[in-house]
């Protein structure tokens, strides 16, 4: 079924509504993890593993998979939802996140040998330029496998981004896709306030991006972003897809002090009725 | 023990820059990346040989690092080089992350250590790469001692290793006194001279000044037993520890900060399995400055007659 199409859009809605209930469940179940941003999130991730991505859960290694990078490490629990919700390893696992012995650490660590993880991240303004790298060593090898890099906003205030965002460009990855989860939220408020980072589409395209803008929430209008950047032939490409912090949970939504909070089991109960209609 | 002779002064950067060219002969996934000052790190050999191997990244430390992390997941085999000052320091975190919590084969070069950099000044000479390094989990760190060493660290870094590395070298061109035949075996302490009164522990230019001490003692009657370690992290213990058995005094030798550096890596060792009295040769908490790299090695005690003190003292405790 296109996912472009109404019907497919129903069954994507689905998925990251299972993929919400499963990150709120987890947090609640850890007493700490940050669910604003994998809420935000949540609809990106659901549109990459289940209609962008080029991959096969049952061999994670599979050398021909479109890699995805997880850059913001913070928003982990929503990347390990995702993938149990695509058959990587069992969903029962959620439930572990955060805990002594978990394959799910805090933020993402391949030391701990979890299925479909590509990268061990949470160090801020690091992602991209392992994209980059893998981008440049697949052209050296004449592969045609798509790298994406999810960051979040205020991480774009890190320095090596723009570091990292330079050479994509100069090296004219054109396989190489940013999305940037738009939520506009960070731990201390509003970007805007704590570091302004508008006009952050003609920065990229000043950078010699493809520089794209969706709505991170309406699955279409996602796929058909992704869509375009398929046809790109000289430029790495990015989407800024606008979010909300917390979506999909109205008594959050928009607000940054959900950044870094985990729900008690009481509040993740009703939440979860919310995100599951 | 055949007396090792310097056979001319040679940059361990020019070392480092024809074993990586060798390395890049032998393996096709060896990768190399540039931050702007690629014939002055020794990587231009490599750039001109296999230029679609050659990545230009420019004046942007922390993301080579992070490209080259990309690159190794991709299945390369990358050598990041660049001023020992950038490449330890200015990409730490980078390093920590994206290299060694993913424990991933990266080979960083940091070029231009040490005071024998000479007029660029403190700004440009590594004095804590050493002590920042070889605290990170799965890094490597290697020192190599002289020109023909630093070649065969590459390629042994290339061939023996499949995490992360850090391979420490200097611009000056110093004594080339090592033989291929010597070979290098990483994790392995290198014994250059036999002696059982004491044993002086040293490493990178560090080792000619350590010879030349042992060889000077000799005439007084003192043999020294000297271990030349290439290789910092992980330490050869057993060589460490049956030298403090059999010698029971050590002077440590390094152009790098005694605190965190070589000194402190073998007293680590030492002060757990067998103390025996220490002295130390190196920078002792403060930075360097510009002038000609001999003149500097001598201003800051970096020299064999400098060493010979540290073992006498060294040697006055251990008779206490």
């Amino acid at each position: 079924m296109d996912p472009r199409s109404e019907n497919g859009s129903g069954r994507l809605e689905e998925l990251a509504g299972s993929i919400r209930q499963s990150v709120i469940r987890s947090l609640a179940e850890a007493g700490s993890g940050h669910l604003g941003g994998s809420m935000s999130s949540a609809d990106i991730l659901t549109a990459l593993y289940f209609s962008v991505l080029k991959h096969h859960p049952a061999e994670p290694t599979w050398p021909g998979r479109d890699r995805f990078i997880l850059s913001i490490g913070h928003i982990a629990p929503v990347l390990y939802a995702t993938l149990a919700e695509a058959g990587y390893f069992p969903k029962e696992e959620m439930l572990t996140l955060r805990k002594a012995g978990s394959r799910l650490q805090g933020h993402p660590g391949r030391d701990h040998k979890l299925p479909g993880l590509e990268l061990s991240a949470g160090s801020l303004g690091q992602g991209l330029s392992v994209a980059v790298g893998m981008a440049i060593a697949f052209k050296i090898d004449g592969l045609d496998n798509r790298i994406y890099c999810l960051n979040g906003d205020g991480e774009l205030q890190e320095g090596s981004v723009w570091e990292a965002a330079m050479s994509a460009a100069h090296h004219k990855l054109d396989k190489l896709c940013l999305i940037i989860d738009r939520n506009g939220l960070q731990i201390d408020g509003s970007t805007e306030t704590v570091m302004a980072l508008e006009p952050l589409k003609k920065k990229f395209e000043a950078f010699g991006w493809n520089a794209l803008e969706c709505d991170g929430h309406d699955f279409r209008s996602l796929l058909n972003a992704f869509q375009k950047t398929r046809l790109e032939t000289s430029r790495p490409s990015v989407i800024i897809a606008k979010t909300l912090m917390g979506k999909g949970i109205k008594s959050i939504e928009g607000d940054y002090r959900w950044h870094g909070k985990s729900p008690s089991k009481e509040q993740a109960e009703e939440m979860i009725k919310e995100v599951a209609k | 023990m055949v007396k090792l002779v310097n056979r001319g002064n040679k940059a361990t950067k020019t070392g480092f820059g024809e074993g990586l060219l060798e390395a890049g002969i032998d393996n096709g996934s060896v990768v190399a990346i540039g931050a702007d000052i690629t014939a002055s790190v020794g990587v231009d050999l490599f750039a001109s040989k296999f230029p679609s191997r050659f990545i230009s990244l420019g004046i942007a430390e922390q993301n080579c690092v992070g490209v080259a992390a990309g690159m190794a997941l991709a299945g390369k085999i990358p050598v990041f080089a660049t001023y020992g000052v950038f490449s330890s320091l200015r990409t730490t975190d980078q390093v920590r992350i994206s290299l060694c919590y993913n424990n991933l084969h990266v080979i960083i070069g940091g070029a231009h250590t040490g005071v024998s950099v000479g007029p660029d000044g403190a700004t440009h000479q590594a004095l804590e790469d050493i002590a920042i390094m070889r605290v990170l989990p799965n890094m490597t760190v290697l020192s190599p001692c002289d020109a023909t060493q630093a070649r065969l660290a590459v390629i042994a870094a290339v061939e023996q290793c499949n995490g992360p590395v850090y391979l420490r070298f200097g611009r000056e061109a110093m004594p080339d006194f090592t033989t291929p035949e010597m070979g290098f075996a990483i994790g392995k302490a290198q014994l250059l001279h036999h002696g059982n009164d004491l044993a002086i522990i040293s490493t990178g230019h560090m080792t000619w000044e350590a010879l030349r001490a042992a060889y000077e003692l000799e005439k007084e009657g003192i043999m020294a037993r000297v271990l030349n370690i290439h290789t910092i992290k992980p330490l050869d213990e057993t060589a460490l520890v049956e030298a403090a058995r059999e010698c029971g005094a050590i002077a440590t030798a390094e152009e790098h900060q005694v605190a965190g550096g070589l000194g402190s890596a073998v007293s680590e060792v030492i002060s757990k399995n067998h103390p025996v009295p220490m002295e130390f040769v190196g920078m002792n908490d403060r930075f360097g400055e510009s002038g000609p790299p001999l003149e500097l090695m001598r201003k800051f005690g970096l020299t064999a007659e400098n060493i010979i003190t540290a073992c006498r003292k060294a040697l006055e405790r251990k008779r206490r």
